[in-house]
């Protein structure tokens, strides 16, 4: 295990860094994925001649598609990352203590 | 003004003052004051996180200057809206478990604690205050005046009444309560702007006949509003999507947001409030701003974008639910004043007392000087809003992209680049700021320059000025 890195003679990064790190490298993944569908629908479609839009539930397709779908779309990417891709860990200073609170208000 | 909006109202302020009030009796002291005071005391769970966060961040111009724009412009506006999704991910996932690890670690309360903590530099410290104080200050004396403008069209008050209705609302539980009032209240007033957008958005699409009926008359009235480049064809895609920098990804370089991110309790409730946040955000963007380009053809000739919202919820709603749909901008306000408040008497107390003035201070000492800097900043505040200077007008223009520019960098680089040091950070604020404002007086002279949103260069510059910053003077390896 572990010992609190401020007394290591030897300095070893926290291993909970290493998840953090990858979870903002995903953070970084689903900005410019969000911003690939938003920009790619909204510019594809949208720069038709009005006349040519078709319309969902009454809205033009490039909008359709980029802010509603992809609002959709970014949400549900979301909540399957958030359940498997990303590690509960302990926030405490000193990783040993793992009391991680199992209850959200 | 009918006394069935204004009853909705008052249910309003009553129960965000037994909110603050409930909160304000929960401050045990067993984390210590300060961190009691201007954290919460690190246990917000997943809900009020997602809310607070999401709620500081819309503001009035989300609410009603973002919709009136939209009602003028048509659905390139939403387009440009949407990219605030981006928000409700991003900032969780780049500050992420390795801020509140290391904001526990040094005991930091205060983002600007992290700063001083990370850079072991009080230069940096002092800056990162100066900057805070100066434009957040700014930022919350225009959101009063615009809080006070809305209860005054709102009720018929004199604006001075107004004002200090608003003023006594927000004070009160700020003051009593920090920050723990602050998020709870922020979560009921998050709710409320999901609930209120929703009724209203309901409300006018009926009022309008159906989307396809309102889509018709839009394209009758000038087919360039369904376009994705605005009622005048100049919304070009490169100005659109340098906004996913200004009110998108740049938003984790606000203070504001970042103090956020290191109240939390546990990754679960992280994990949660990244799903709520997100969803949340987006739901309530996509709403308000349909909201303002529906209300085109339902109530024509609007001039002034910031009444749009005001005057379709009293045509197309009645009175009584004209009322709790209209305390959601009141609430935006409310939720974004709040925030702003604590977060600059933290940077007084913690950042400029308790660290340079009396580190020694007393626990009793410390509450009395936090509660009694609320309070006044809150009164200064009130009077400078009663009649607001030129200047304080003139740095709100910069408190957003401006802390973006400073900030930004030397948060996140602090967090992941190893070789990050105070020369960096020290010339990238200065950098950020000081381009900042010279290009928004050469954009505001001679157009934007390439076309893109003011905030984009000086995020560029300054994290040029961090990496030869940290380069150049001292490399050295940092150890988290």
């Amino acid at each position: 295990m572990p010992t609190n890195p401020q007394t290591q003679k030897t300095y070893k990064p926290d291993p909970r860094f290493k998840i953090a790190h990858k979870e903002a490298k995903i953070g970084i993944a689903l900005a410019i994925f969000n911003f690939i569908w938003w920009f790619g629908f909204a510019y594809g479609l949208g720069n038709r001649p009005p006349e040519q839009y078709t319309y969902t539930f009454g809205l033009p397709d490039w909008f359709f598609y980029s802010c509603v779908i992809g609002f959709i779309l970014m949400s549900a990417l979301v909540i399957v990352i958030t359940k498997y891709a990303l590690t509960e860990v302990s926030l405490e200073p000193e990783p040993d203590q793992q009391k991680e609170d199992s209850q959200t208000p | 003004m009918n006394i069935q909006v204004i009853i909705p109202l008052i249910i309003f302020l009553l129960a965000i003052f037994a909110v603050g009030f409930i909160a304000s009796k929960q401050m045990g002291g067993k984390t210590g004051f300060l961190q009691e005071y201007f954290l919460g005391g690190r246990e917000l769970g997943g809900f009020v996180l997602a809310m607070t966060m999401v709620a500081t961040y819309g503001s009035a111009s989300s609410f009603l200057g973002g919709p009136g724009t939209a009602y003028t412009v048509g659905f390139g506006w939403i387009l440009l809206a949407m990219s605030q999704v981006v928000t409700g991910y991003f900032v969780l996932l780049i500050l992420g478990k390795k801020f509140a690890i290391l904001a526990r670690k040094y005991n930091a309360i205060t983002m600007i604690d992290f700063l001083k903590a990370r850079y072991n530099s009080s230069a940096v410290a002092i800056l990162s205050a100066l900057a805070i104080i100066i434009f957040l200050f700014s930022a919350m004396t225009a959101q009063w005046v615009g809080g006070a403008r809305l209860i005054e069209s709102l009720t018929g008050l004199q604006y001075t009444s107004a004002l200090f209705i608003f003023a006594i609302s927000v004070l009160v539980y700020v003051t009593i309560g920090g920050f723990r009032a602050v998020a709870l209240t922020d979560a009921v007033q998050g709710a409320i702007m999901v609930i209120g957008t929703l009724i209203l958005l309901i409300g006018v699409i009926i009022a309008g006949g159906g989307v396809p009926a309102i889509m018709q008359d839009l394209l009758n009235e000038n087919p360039r509003l369904v376009t994705p480049y605005g009622a005048d064809g100049s919304l070009t895609p490169a100005y659109i999507s340098s906004f996913w920098i200004l009110v998108g990804v740049g938003v984790v370089g606000l203070p504001q947001m970042a103090v956020r991110a290191m109240s939390y309790k546990s990754s679960r409730a992280m994990h949660r409030a990244l799903v709520i946040g997100t969803i949340v955000t987006g739901f309530i963007m996509l709403n308000m701003h349909l909201i303002g380009i529906f209300a085109r053809p339902v109530l024509p000739g609007i001039d002034v974008g910031d009444k749009v919202i005001p005057l379709i919820a009293l045509e197309v709603l009645p009175p009584w639910l004209a009322g709790v749909v209209l305390a959601a901008p009141m609430a935006a306000i409310m939720s974004t004043v709040d925030s702003l408040l604590l977060l600059v008497s933290s940077a007084i107390v913690k950042d400029v007392y308790i660290n340079f003035i009396k580190p020694e201070a007393t626990e009793k000492r410390i509450k009395q000087i936090s509660i009694g800097v609320t309070a006044l900043l809150g009164t200064i505040v009130f009077l400078l809003a009663l009649q607001p200077p030129d200047l304080l007008i003139f740095l709100n223009l910069f408190a957003f992209g401006g802390l973006e520019a400073a900030f930004i960098w030397p948060i996140v680089l602090g967090l992941y680049w190893k070789y990050g040091n105070k020369y960096g950070a020290i010339l990238s604020m200065i950098t950020g700021i000081a381009s900042y404002i010279a290009i928004h007086f050469y954009n505001t002279t001679n157009g934007n320059l390439f076309g893109v949103h003011t905030v984009t260069l000086p995020i560029l510059l300054s994290l040029i000025a961090y990496i030869i910053g940290s380069l150049a003077i001292q490399r050295k390896a940092f150890r988290f």
